[in-house]
């Protein structure tokens, strides 16, 4: 790690300015993904702008919905009884992810900011188009048996790590940013996340001194959810393939179906294609199944990370077993 | 802009107050053990995978490793050295009744994490395995040996004590009737 500075300016303004001024400056808040990258040399900055100050913690419920300012813990969202009761469904991803001392320092932008962990990215002393443009991506020939399937390229197969994300994703959430200019957007996930083509260096479509605020939730639709992620170990380990499902059935018929996906690909994957496929249909095996297949239809499965597809595909099946007849048996 | 590569920080560990020039780079980890020689905190991994770094800081359990300590000005930080003024922790004592350990490398780790994991729950956290947990109550006196697994999944024990650790937290967690453990 070389010598770097640190600031803990008051204002948002002020830290926009700091991080703008020099190209190798970063926004700092739990640290928990970025003081590891930093000890590993795969990022490398000289100045730490740390968000502490900023006023980045509101957590309030309205009618319209939620805002989960950026500073609020992982978790600090998980347990708040808000959360819980309207979007059960962000709890339970972020309950599914990394461990209760992680949870207690990584904030909300941290973890949808966070760097993927492919192993090659990882490792400086082997060639990463992530970490290096240009230089080679030895995951498609080596070890992607944890890497992507959809959205990637023959630059890059990383997957993006969150399980948080993929919850927001299914919700609609809308991620809220403070542009180094001042002005404010409100960016869905997908227009939040960019996907790699032949800049895997860039994750997402931020600028330099641009501030993730805060999160906000539509109004909950009250449709039931679930989280399932299936991993090497039941704890305490990243997903091979994650899905966030909510669904609704009237009279046999899916009226709200929302399927987003982690593990898969380089951001949490909302599969519109699937969903229009179930979509006042009857969430029969056989449909989600053709459905899936429609959604994975683009995937460029590698030798050993094939099996995702039909991981998904039956993780699918499994959740939407659990979720429709449940209400039936409620009407 | 402050262009230094040291800041004057001001951290509580064990209710002493150390105020020194801190290097950006150190970790909460290196200042415990390399500078205030308090060694009861085990570096393991030192990359946020093993929990054997675990310490309580303003109450909740989180891993020195990787904590800038320059991002804790005026935070309070409690080791395994600093959990009970009067000698022995209850959890101490009951890792000694159930035999929680065999080389004891992670031991001070889990001691740190299970009494935040045991604050969280008194606090009504849920967790993954919480049955129902948008509407769970949850209480830390009833609290199944899963839950007490789930919430402890992020310190590993390469001696594989896990059993007699789950004991040794089911037992304090069994006497809790919503006092400070």
């Amino acid at each position: 790690m070389k010598p770097l500075s640190y600031a803990r300016p008051r204002t948002q303004a002020e830290a926009a300015a700091l991080v703008r001024r020099s190209p190798d400056a970063v926004f700092i808040a739990g640290g928990t993904n970025l003081t590891d990258l930093m000890k590993l040399d795969v990022v490398t900055p000289d100045l730490l702008v740390d968000v502490q100050d900023l006023d980045l913690t509101e957590l309030t419920h309205h009618e319209w919905g939620t805002v989960v300012g950026a500073g609020v813990t992982n978790a600090g969202l998980a347990g708040d009884i808000g959360i819980r009761r309207r979007y059960p469904l962000v709890s339970e991803a972020i309950l599914a992810g990394a461990s209760g001392q992680i949870r207690n320092a990584a904030s909300i932008a941290g973890n949808l900011l966070q760097r993927t962990r492919c192993g090659y990215f990882q490792d400086v002393t082997k060639p990463c188009n992530k970490r290096s443009p240009g230089s080679g991506c030895p995951a498609i020939a080596g070890a992607h048996r944890e890497l992507g399937v959809l959205g990637t390229s023959e630059h890059c197969v990383a997957t993006h790590p969150s399980d948080m994300a993929v919850a927001l994703a299914a919700l609609d959430a809308v991620v809220r940013v403070r542009r180094a200019t001042g002005s404010v957007s409100a960016l869905t996930l997908d227009e939040l996340y960019r996907l790699p083509g032949d800049r895997p260096d860039r994750d997402t479509t931020l600028e330099p001194g641009d501030l993730v605020t805060a999160v906000e939730l539509p109004a909950p639709t009250g449709a039931p959810s679930r989280y399932r992620k299936v991993r090497d170990r039941t704890s305490f380990a990243f997903a091979l393939v994650s899905v966030a499902a909510m669904l609704k059935v009237e009279d046999g018929v899916a009226v709200d179906v929302r399927l987003a996906y982690g593990g898969v690909a380089p951001r949490p994957w909302r599969a519109r294609t699937a969903e229009a496929a179930l979509l006042g249909e009857r969430p029969t095996d056989s449909l989600i199944t053709q459905a899936l297949q429609a959604e994975f239809a683009t995937a460029r499965p590698l030798p050993d990370n094939a099996f995702k597809i039909n991981l998904a595909a039956s993780l699918t099946r499994a959740v939407v077993r659990d979720l429709a007849p449940a209400q039936k048996a409620g009407r | 802009m402050n262009t230094d590569t040291r800041s004057m920080v001001r951290i509580t560990v064990n209710g002493k107050v150390h105020e020194q020039q801190i290097d950006h780079r150190s970790t909460l980890l290196d200042l415990l053990r390399e500078t205030l020689r308090l060694t009861g905190t085990k570096k393991g991994c030192d990359h946020g995978q093993c929990g054997a770094c675990t310490v309580l800081v303003d109450g909740q359990r989180v891993l020195s490793c990787l904590k800038l300590v320059v991002t804790l000005d005026d935070a309070s930080v409690v080791t395994i050295e600093g959990l009970d003024t009067d000698g022995v922790h209850p959890l101490q004592e009951a890792f000694v009744a159930r035999d929680a350990l065999q080389c004891g490398y992670c031991t001070p780790g889990q001691v740190c994490s299970a009494i935040g994991a045991m604050d969280e729950a008194r606090r009504g956290w849920p967790s993954l395995v919480t049955p129902d947990l948008a509407n769970a109550e949850v209480e830390l006196s009833t609290l199944s040996r899963e839950e007490i697994r789930e919430r402890m999944s992020g310190n590993l024990c390469r001696c594989g004590a896990y059993p007699s650790i789950v004991d040794a937290i089911e037992d304090v967690a069994r006497q809790d009737a919503n006092g400070t453990v």
